[in-house]
């Protein structure tokens, strides 16, 4: 899932009080489990922004509102005609929701509420962990399903640095190191010389790297046209 | 020869090489390369020129390696994968071999969060590149070298001739991994090794043990890591913070006793203890030419580097072979 975690409200705050009527928008999906942004946070912050606005004397009507998804049209195409009234749209959803929302909003400008994180899962309750980084081009199989370019501060392809220090990474002795883990995982499964290889330059052009990616799956395309064509007939 | 850097005549020689170490200044102060080269300069078969080390701005490598090379210093240019991506590395490599420059030692480098262990402000909201890391640099310097190619595949014409170094910490966690990670850098094309800081010289010898019996040493000219210590504090620092690296209890005591020995006169103090770590320097250097598979020693004053001369040569390493 996507993580993130709210904004400072000053901040927020500082991105809206010039508006009359303000939304906060919330997603229910991988925000609302990071307690970041889901309809409850967009709640506790249009309530925030309320108390801040009667602080500042200023005359602001903030509602709030929840769907499911922010990152797939069908979710929010229901409530579009009502995001829409607004001044200006917080959105908690993750970044992808801010952009996503911003591209069908017309002239009404949505802000982020959150900071999107990183893709990462719930290690304990209210604990959250980066674990992957989406570069494109997956070689978990190579290092037994740790991932070294979202786990190492130095996304090292070849083994740990000289900075690993008692299993720790030289960043900080909070965060573990990724390739100590690589190694003793690969220890236990008995396939270290698959980390003995040399492995070669990578093509960061699968990664952010290679500008802005997209994916598209023509089956499911041709698929959804046929089938837009016999509901026409 | 690959390069015909001295260093590489003097491996190739036979006899113990000596590389040591120069830290470029923190401001465009070109003198101070030229003040310290000159202090490292007959005393030494090639120093390392540091890139940016404890990720802090400094004059850069190659061009703190192009001045020591001017004033009669073979430099040994760092360079580290965090600061640049392959294009820049490959035109920096290219623009080093043009000016001379014969020896290049690749490293991860310190992460840019390290700013001189907190001690300085740094640039710790900097963005690191790791385009490349240790293993896949060496890969690229032996590349050029050896197929006249770039790394994305197009010729040189002229290629750059660099013995390829790397570094290694034969201490470091997972120990068990350490001696695979040598391999991989010496299976990449690392001419040359220099390791980090030994003062642990049994374990080192039990790591070199394993290194033998993979041939590794065979395939590479290993040089130990010296560090200069120059007070009983330091020493505990380098046990407790500095990763891969542990201090015998036994080392740590001696200096504390030079230490004592001064009473309350802190100039003294701090002499008796330079005059301990020195003595303790020239011990670990022979410690580590007895070892089998050792071809050498890198010896690193830091901001030290007068001190080079005389440990040389109460190491019996005075005067460096004419090669
Ligand atoms: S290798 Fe790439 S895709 Fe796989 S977990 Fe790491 S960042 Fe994600
Ligand atoms: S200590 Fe480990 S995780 Fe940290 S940068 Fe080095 S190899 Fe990567």
């Amino acid at each position: 899932m996507i993580v993130g975690s709210q904004k400072p409200i000053d901040e927020i705050w500082n991105m809206v009080k010039d508006k009359k009527k303000v939304l906060v928008f919330g997603c229910n999906t991988c925000v609302a489990i990071c307690h970041a942004g889901g309809e409850k946070e967009a709640e506790t912050i249009a309530s925030l922004l309320r108390m801040k606005a009667s602080q500042e004397g200023k005359q602001m009507e903030v509602s709030h509102l929840g769907v499911m998804r922010h990152c797939e049209p069908e979710y929010f195409d229901p409530v579009m005609n009502d995001v829409t009234k607004f001044d200006i749209v917080v959105s908690t959803a993750c970044g992808v929701g801010v952009n996503f929302l911003s591209d069908r909003t017309g002239t009404v400008p949505v802000v982020p509420g959150i900071n999107t994180s990183f893709y990462g899962a719930v290690e304990a309750p209210g604990k959250f962990k980066e674990l992957c980084a989406g570069c494109g081009d997956c070689i978990l199989h190579l290092t037994g399903g740790i991932c070294p370019i979202a786990r190492c501060a130095k996304t090292l392809m070849n083994g740990p640095c000289g900075g690993t220090n008692k299993g720790k990474c030289e960043v900080s002795n909070e965060i573990d190191c990724a390739w100590y883990l690589i190694v003793e995982r690969m220890t236990k499964l008995g396939q270290l010389d698959k980390l003995a290889q040399v492995q070669p330059p990578r093509n960061w052009a699968t990664s952010r790297d290679g500008g802005p990616r997209r994916i598209s799956l023509e089956h499911i395309a041709e698929y959804e046209a046929k089938e837009e064509a016999k509901a026409g007939k | 020869m690959k390069s015909g850097s001295t260093l590489e005549k003097v491996i190739a020689s036979g006899k113990p090489a000596v590389t040591a170490e120069l830290g470029p200044p923190m401001s465009a102060d070109g003198h101070e390369v030229v003040k310290k080269a000159q202090l490292l300069k007959g005393f030494c078969d090639a120093a390392n020129i540091t890139d940016c080390q404890t990720a802090v701005v400094r004059i850069s490598s190659i061009a703190a390696a192009a001045i020591a090379f001017q004033n009669g210093l073979e430099p040994v240019m760092q360079m580290t994968c965090r600061d640049r991506n392959r294009i820049a590395m490959q035109a920096d490599l290219l623009g080093a071999a043009a000016l001379g420059l014969k020896n290049c030692l690749c490293l991860a480098g310190d992460h840019q969060k390290f700013s001189a262990a907190g001690k300085l402000k740094g640039h710790p909201g900097a963005k690191n590149v790791y385009d490349l890391d240790t293993c896949q640099l060496v890969g690229v310097l032996k590349k050029m070298r050896d197929e006249g190619k770039q790394e994305g595949g197009d010729p040189l014409e002229v290629a750059p001739k660099f013995f390829i170094g790397a570094s290694w910490t034969p201490m470091g966690d997972p120990i068990d991994f350490r001696p695979i990670n040598l391999m991989k850098k010496v299976n990449a094309g690392a001419d040359f090794i220099q390791t980090q800081g030994i003062y642990d010289m049994a374990l080192f010898r039990k790591q070199m043990e394993k290194i033998r019996n993979m041939g590794l040493h065979e395939k590479t000219a290993i040089l130990a890591g010296i560090i200069v210590p120059k007070s009983a504090m330091m020493l505990k620092y380098m046990d407790s913070s500095v990763a891969g690296v542990s201090v015998p209890k036994e080392m740590i005591d001696r200096m504390n006793k030079a230490k004592a020995a001064a009473g309350e006169d802190k100039k003294k103090m701090r002499e008796l203890q330079e005059q301990e770590g020195l003595k303790i320097t020239v011990e670990l250097i022979h410690q580590a030419l007895e070892t089998p598979g050792v071809k050498g020693v890198h010896i690193q004053a830091i901001e030290w580097e007068s001190a080079i001369e005389g440990i040389v040569k109460a190491a019996g390493l005075y005067p460096r072979p004419q090669v």
